[in-house]
């Protein structure tokens, strides 16, 4: 089993969550080498990336980035043209494919199921593929509380009811890795929590998952790790963390201060080294390097009877996002 | 390969065609118009009633032959293309199966569909005439039904091709389309004006050999040739070798008919 702490291939891509993070992690999914080509598109172009046992991992990338075509190439859905992916230490497409693809499940996005079968009936056809044993399938809809829909057509339920349903065929047959492609789609945001808090009890028992999503604000605190994509190569890989180091992105500072103090603490922010200030809704908007962040706050704590309240508002993902994918 | 596997696809696909009342309404489709045809068939010539199963065989031949093709190439036509389109094909080709063994799972599943319709619509009427008819006459029956079931599993072989070939289910239901025109109506004619253009000249013999190439047409020479009156209604049996006519030749074309086109679309299906 190659290292689990090979970085993405891409140039400038580097390791930046280390095994020493996790020294007792080993690659579930190992990507080496691998490149697709369609003719002159090159839809993934040399990317080597490991996911680790028990990782929620994010893959995230702009449309055409490659993210979709290394996810099915990940699943066996497409062949590489060059490079070898493998699952459990099994080669994606290779003779066991089919005790490979027993430990795997699948969310894909637009879950498309069949209207003429109830969700019970739905699951037990997914099972009965799957090698899972068909006692399990009630359990499985009881987890993502379906349980009061499992007698009805599928033709009958939201998109939200599909969506469930459809993550309830992939966590048929206890699978030890999920593949979950923008999983939350059509979900109500009760439902987006109960999702996020089932993963979390999955990553308990040791499920790696792999995760696309568009919607960064929701999976920035919840992935372990990510690689953001684009041009068919992994730009970056790592912890929202480590990635937000490594772009040395401002942080951000809110400061509640009155109309009539604005001049003032304006006057006594000039001698600090911050990169912008500006007038926002309540008081002042202020940018600072990250290691200035102690010695500005430590100047604004003088100000502390002008300044009623501040805020320090680490990059988000979506600032991290587009300053490797762009 | 594993059984399990296709029997699980064909057994879904089978039992949404019954859920959905697909098997019933063919099944009801074909008792109505063999009743019809076996009490009414000779109303033109002012009798009513059943009259001899010669008869009424030859005239369900040509319904069948323009009913099963057209009954087969829409059930199977959107087969994997409808699935791809509706984004359901990765979610399965992700599990545990191979591509050969859904496909056929596919095709065993809806050919059961289509072979239970088939018998159980023209069971109903040899039950109706069961009194009417002697061995050998049901023989006859039991024969034109075997028949039907292979030419319904023919062009839904060919059927199931066009939906792994096609972009689209709009692209496959168009093709299916042009498939019924063409083996249905189109190839008769052409033969027939290639062979009155030609005349008796070289190569004129081959061309009994070319009905072998249209599965309709196979299933025609089946039921003609099993029964004497029949045979001499019909002016193709004048030109077709009867060395040819065998039932166990014919019925081994028709099977080719069925693996050829499955063959083909799982070679393209692989890829």
């Amino acid at each position: 089993m190659p290292n689990a702490s090979s970085g993405a291939g891409a140039a400038g891509a580097e390791p930046l969550a280390t095994a020493a993070e996790h020294p007792a992690a080993e690659a579930v999914v190992s990507v080496r080498g691998v490149r697709k080509h369609y003719g002159a598109v090159h839809a993934v172009d040399g990317v080597d990336l490991d996911i680790r046992r028990g990782e929620l991992f994010g893959l995230i990338g702009h449309n055409g980035a490659g993210k979709s075509t290394l996810f099915k190439m990940m699943l066996g859905l497409v062949p590489a043209t060059a490079g070898e992916i493998r699952i459990g230490g099994v080669a994606v497409g290779g003779r066991d494919f089919r005790a490979a693809r027993r430990a795997v499940g699948y969310l894909p996005e637009n879950v498309v199921l069949y209207d003429n079968l109830t969700g019970l009936e739905t699951l037990h056809f997914f099972a009965r593929l799957k090698g899972a044993a068909v006692a399990d399938c009630v359990p499985v809809l009881e987890r993502v509380g379906l349980a009061h829909a499992a007698r009805r057509r599928v033709r009958e339920y939201s998109k939200g009811m599909r969506q469930r349903l459809g993550f309830a065929q992939a966590l048929l047959g206890k699978p030890r890795l999920l593949f979950l492609d923008e999983p939350t789609t059509g979900l109500d945001p009760e439902a987006i929590r109960d999702f996020y808090a089932t993963l979390r009890e999955l990553r308990a028992e040791g499920v790696t998952m792999v995760l696309t999503s568009h919607i960064l604000a929701e999976i920035q605190e919840r992935v372990d790790r990510l690689a953001i994509m684009a041009a068919g190569k992994v730009q970056a890989l790592g912890t929202v963390q480590a990635l937000r180091e490594r772009m040395d992105l401002p942080l951000n500072i809110d400061l509640r201060v009155a109309e009539v103090d604005i001049a003032a603490v304006r006057a006594a922010l000039a001698s600090l080294p911050l990169l912008a200030v500006a007038d926002c809704e309540g008081g002042l908007a202020l940018q600072c390097r990250r290691e200035l962040k102690m010695a500005v706050l430590e100047a604004l704590t003088m100000l502390a009877g002008r300044v009623s309240d501040l805020r320090v508002r680490e990059p988000s993902l979506e600032d991290v996002f587009f300053g490797f994918a762009d | 390969m594993e059984i399990r596997q296709i029997a699980t696809i064909a057994g879904k696909e089978f039992w949404d065609r019954l859920r959905n009342r697909w098997v019933l309404a063919v099944a009801l489709v074909f008792t109505a118009f063999a009743l019809v045809i076996a009490y009414f068939g000779a109303a033109q010539q002012g009798a009513v009633g059943f009259r001899s199963i010669e008869v009424t065989i030859a005239s369900l031949v040509s319904l069948v032959i323009y009913l099963i093709p057209l009954i087969a190439l829409m059930l199977g036509f959107d087969a994997i293309v409808g699935e791809r389109e509706r984004g359901s094909l990765d979610l399965l080709l992700a599990l545990p199966i191979t591509r050969f063994e859904l496909l056929l799972g596919k095709y065993l599943g809806l050919a059961a569909a289509l072979t239970f319709s088939t018998v159980v619509g023209f069971g109903l009427v040899a039950l109706v005439l069961a009194r009417q008819l002697d061995l050998g006459a049901l023989f006859h029956y039991f024969g034109f039904m075997g028949s039907s079931v292979l030419l319904g599993m023919a062009f839904l072989s060919l059927a199931v091709m066009l939906s792994v070939f096609a972009a689209d289910r709009t692209r496959a239901s168009g093709l299916a389309i042009a498939l019924w025109f063409f083996f249905v109506l189109v190839f008769d004619l052409l033969l027939l004006g290639a062979l009155v253009l030609g005349g008796d000249g070289h190569g004129s013999e081959f061309y009994p050999y070319l009905l072998l190439a249209n599965p309709a047409d196979v299933f025609r020479i089946l039921n003609i040739f099993s029964l004497d009156d029949v045979r001499t209604l019909y002016g193709l049996a004048t030109v077709f070798p009867p060395a040819l006519a065998r039932p166990w030749l014919l019925g081994g074309v028709m099977l080719g008919w069925i693996a050829l086109p499955l063959g083909v679309a799982a070679w393209r299906f692989r890829k």
